[in-house]
């Protein structure tokens, strides 16, 4: 690998503000002249990272090279990379033309260039003629096309835009989706672009970086992220998605939906807890049951413009969303079908929750700062650290945080089906995995509560 | 992006000097005799003296009078200015503020010179009808002010859920306006109970109050007694800023 | 009818809250040493004001030229000070940024009496002798608080990313800030400035305490004093009468410039 290919390198790249990490171990490699997308739901660490880029703060721990330099150290007005703010960020006290000057002015560009320049960046923007006017009196459409081409007046090797488009209408948004790409096919420089919507990142990127929660869930081609999510966080994050508890039976075969179907992959060994992803438009649904693999009866269905949404319900209680061209009544009896090569088998991260903890006394486990009544158990030890085990199932959540052995609040949740997989985030800031079918909100106060007969003491491994 | 917060420092370097100090000065020279010795005597000495005490309970009664004539006065004014109904000038409200600017002893003194040309006796009365004079436009403001930012759909709301004119006054907007009297109350009732030069005027030195206490001491060279005044002051006015602070918990804990 | 009442009332209040003043300013067009004494029209104490040519000392002239270079001096330092301070303070968090905010609310809480005897023993305990600097320092202590709210106002409501745009295409930190942030706290920097002054020209009790005894005097001590002595200098006649019409123009200009400037913001 030549430092030569890669404009930017970031490597091994961690932040934190207090105790909360914000980006954990991230690395990067970005090509001359890519389109590269950063996406993530807010407080993925996406736009710390874009910072850390544009210079805006210090990283704890790793380097960023530009052009094979490294710049991890460069103030940010020596970096050959420009920013396009959120906000637009436009100075209110100067005029259109002084905003887009205002690099150049620096950089003591002779005066008839920098006309020549700033016109040139007006045109390219479709701003001609607006360079007197007072950048509060444009539209928000307006002042984003004058933020970016102040950016780009600079000519910078790098162009970083943060959410540029997050306060612009639909409309809007879709024009300059269009105009974005043109111009970056224009100047040949290289883009990265941060947004939480996956419809623009899709439409717009080489590269896309999937991130939640300050770590790279994964990198690849906006086809690859779609047709192959690698986990559960990016089949849910992009496009509508069945995500689903599975069995692979063996290669080539996978059971899910109470059903066993074939797929294309191997590798996972046999009889192992998998996820599985079926996109909605890959599911074939039809009038006659024969020749179906599998029936459920509609619950619901509703029309979305191009094709309708319905949800469906299996006999053995699973529901899916399915998405076609047709219509099916409410009620009706379908039959369903699911290709081999539209099955996404994912090794799930963890099958149960896995907790360090110590022994209080004969009956007693202390994890998560919180000493728990358990089963009473032999062979260990007072004070000796030990794990223990929850099955997901078997963590109760109720209402009243105060009435919980533990306190927290629903983090992320997941519909599988027939059950919600609930992130449980504790107050001290623990993780926590749940089933239940019960309907909660992200965002909930929960207490939570574990029985003693449901932990499950191990030797720790060390 | 952090260093700029140390463009504080130079300002904080200053204010611990010229407040945090001064202010912990007030409380050492308040427990020290004139030699320097530690001792509770400017406190005994305040707490058995009558006279002291009457100027202070005085001082205590003619502040609580003012703020009290201003509120009555005032919150009627305020209410009127700001509703756009009764009140379409802005002249108006400019010339309520005006006095503000004006060096108050000057007000004071105008004040009591026109007393005197009345043939009005100078006593506790125009004490307190001079007081109300120099502080009913700080009453005012801050009322009118938050009468005046007010969303309006409150009142709408509670006229359209059955409330009569009179009560949306009284339960709607007399509640929703208590941060801006608490504010007037601090900016009246903190001035009239440490003036010292106003009362001097207003009453030709016959109505001594606790302000001019403090002051006499002080440049009498008794700078132990002025301090444990001084202090007992404080305290007083400590009392009543906490007043606010708790009214704007309240205030901040029902969003 | 409503309308009617309630403008007898506000009308009320406003002839009987500047009668002294208008009762002042009358009297100010007469030569008579006693107030309340028509000795017919006459501009006298007006043209004596400004040759000078008193009955007193000309000490009156002297407190003038003493109370506003001292105002002067107060307000620029304390605006320099406060929002440099106020840049610090925006970018504080935490624990140190309450008690910074709240040590910067103590002079406009304390009363003036306090503030005065307070800093009276900070110079006598450091033994400072007492002159125009012990009021200026004084002055700058209770006016830079006032600043530092004016321009705090503007820090918040201005575009974080602002500065941060200025230093992505190049410029320096003191370019920065010196081709942006400044510019934009501009309004709250001259609103500070300017009720920093005023304070200044206001003060009574604070330059009392720590003017010491060289006979420093500004034109509030200079009133009380001259009140205390029992005689009125009759030129603090005309002397009331112009800055009170000088301070009405202002605020109505002041007023003028508001309405206008929400007016365009409006279209």
């Amino acid at each position: 690998m030549t430092n030569n290919d890669y404009i930017i390198e970031i490597r091994n790249i961690s932040k934190s503000f207090g105790d909360k990490v914000i980006l954990d171990d991230v690395s990067i490699n970005v090509k001359r002249g890519e389109f590269v997308t950063i996406l993530g739901p807010s407080g993925c660490g996406k736009t710390t990272m874009l910072r850390l880029l544009a210079g805006f703060g210090q990283a704890d721990k790793g380097e960023i090279l530009i052009n094979g330099v490294d710049i991890t150290g460069t103030p940010p007005h020596q970096r050959p990379v420009n920013t396009v703010f959120q906000r637009y960020a436009l100075f209110p006290h100067l005029d259109v033309y002084e905003n887009i000057a205002f690099g150049l002015k620096l950089q003591k560009v002779p005066a008839d260039e920098i006309d020549k320049r700033v016109m040139k960046v007006l045109k390219m923007v479709s701003m001609t003629d607006y360079e007197d006017r007072d950048v509060e009196s444009l539209s928000g459409g307006q002042q984003q096309r004058v933020a970016i081409a102040r950016a780009i007046a600079n000519q910078p090797k790098v162009l970083l835009l943060d959410e540029p488009l997050a306060a612009l209408d639909l409309k809007m948004r879709k024009d300059m989706q269009i105009e974005l790409k043109e111009m970056h096919r224009k100047l040949g420089i290289t883009f990265i672009y941060v947004t939480h919507d996956q419809e623009e990142a899709l439409t717009l990127s080489d590269t896309i970086i999937v991130m939640n929660e300050g770590k790279i869930q994964q990198i690849g081609t906006p086809t690859d992220i779609y047709n192959e999510p690698q986990n559960s966080f990016v089949a849910d994050f992009i496009g509508e998605s069945n995500i689903l508890n599975g069995r692979m039976v063996k290669d080539r075969l996978v059971e899910f939906v109470g059903h066993e179907f074939e797929c294309v992959d191997e590798g996972f060994g046999e009889d192992v807890q998998v996820d599985v992803v079926v996109r909605p438009e890959d599911i074939y649904i039809m009038n006659k049951l024969e020749g179906a693999q599998f029936t459920a009866k509609v619950k619901s269905c509703t029309f979305k413009g191009v094709h309708y949404e319905m949800y469906v319900e299996t006999e053995n209680g699973f529901e899916l969303m399915v998405q076609d061209y047709n219509a099916f009544e409410p009620d009706s009896e379908v039959g369903l079908l699911i290709r081999p090569a539209d099955i996404q088998v994912m090794h799930k991260e963890r099958i149960c929750n896995t907790i360090e903890a110590e022994i209080v006394d004969a009956n007693h486990v202390k994890f998560f700062e919180e000493t728990f009544e358990c089963l009473p158990h032999s062979g260990f030890e007072e004070g000796e650290k030990v794990k223990v085990e929850i099955t997901f199932s078997k963590v109760d959540l109720i209402d009243h945080p105060e009435e919980g052995m533990l306190s927290g609040l629903v983090h992320f949740l997941l519909y599988k089906g027939d059950h919600y997989h609930l992130t449980i985030l504790t107050d001290e800031g623990y993780h926590l995995w749940v089933d239940t079918n019960d309907i909660w909100d992200k965002g909930d106060l929960v207490g939570i509560n574990i029985a003693p007969q449901d932990i499950k003491i191990i030797k720790s491994d060390e | 992006m952090n260093k700029r917060s140390s463009w504080a420092l130079p300002y904080a370097i200053f204010l611990l000097l010229f407040v945090a100090l001064p202010l912990v000065l007030i409380i050492l020279y308040a427990f020290q005799d004139g030699s320097g010795n530690f001792t509770f005597g400017n406190f005994t000495k305040f707490f058995t003296d009558a006279d002291a005490i009457g100027t202070f309970a005085l001082s205590l009664e003619v502040a609580i009078e003012n703020t009290l004539i201003c509120i009555l006065l005032g919150y009627p004014a305020a209410w009127i200015l700001s509703n756009k109904k009764l009140n379409r000038s802005a002249v108006t409200i400019v010339l309520f503020i005006m006095p503000m600017w004006i060096n108050a002893l000057m007000r004071t003194l105008a004040t009591a010179e026109l007393f005197h040309m009345l043939g009005i006796q100078l006593g506790k009365g125009t004490l307190l009808v001079g007081m109300v004079y120099d502080y009913l436009p700080f009453m005012i403001y801050p009322i009118y002010n938050i009468l005046n930012k007010m969303d309006k759909s409150y009142m709408e709301a509670a006229a359209d859920l059955g409330a009569t004119p009179w009560q949306v006054f009284w339960k709607v907007q007399v509640p929703l306006s208590m941060p801006g009297v608490v504010s007037g109350i601090m900016m009246v009732f903190m001035p009239t109970v440490s003036t010292f030069a106003i009362s001097e005027f207003l009453t030709n030195n016959k109505i001594k109050l606790f302000g001019t206490i403090i002051q006499e001491n002080i440049n009498s060279s008794m700078w132990n007694y002025g301090a444990a005044l001084s202090l007992i002051m404080l305290v007083i006015i400590g009392m009543t800023s906490l007043l606010q602070d708790n009214k704007k918990e309240v205030a901040g804990g029902t969003v | 009818m409503k309308r009617f009442f309630a403008q007898c009332y506000i009308w009320l209040l406003l002839i009987i809250l500047y009668a002294p003043i208008v009762f002042i300013a009358v009297f100010s067009f007469t030569e008579s040493k006693v107030l309340g004494n028509w000795t017919g029209f006459s501009t006298r104490l007006y043209s004596n004001l400004f040759t000078g040519d008193m009955q007193g000392t000309g000490s009156l002239m002297l407190a003038i030229e003493n109370t506003i270079f001292i105002a002067l001096v107060a307000a620029v330092v304390s605006t320099v000070l406060g929002t440099v301070a106020a840049i610090g303070i925006h970018n504080m968090r935490g624990s140190t940024k309450q008690a910074i905010t709240f040590m910067n609310n103590i002079p406009m809480l304390n009363p003036d009496i306090i503030t005065g005897v307070s800093l009276f023993l900070l110079f006598v305990f450091l033994h400072i002798s007492q002159g125009y600097l012990t009021v200026i320092l004084a002055h700058i202590t209770f006016c830079t608080p006032y600043v530092v709210l004016n321009v705090l106002p503007k820090l918040t409501q201005m575009n974080p990313n602002v500065y941060e745009a200025a230093l992505d295409l190049g410029a320096t930190p003191f370019q920065a800030l010196r081709k942006v942030l400044i510019p934009l706290l501009k309004p709250g920097m001259i609103s500070g400035f300017i009720l920093a002054f005023t304070m200044s020209l206001d003060d009574f009790a604070v330059t009392f305490f720590t003017r010491g005894t060289i006979g420093l005097d500004t034109l509030s001590t200079y009133i009380y004093t001259d009140a205390r002595k029992g005689g009125l200098t009759p030129e603090l006649r005309p002397l009331i009468t112009l800055l009170f019409v000088g301070i009405l123009i202002l605020l109505i200009v002041i007023n003028i410039r508001q309405i206008r400037n929400s007016n365009t913001e409006n279209k």
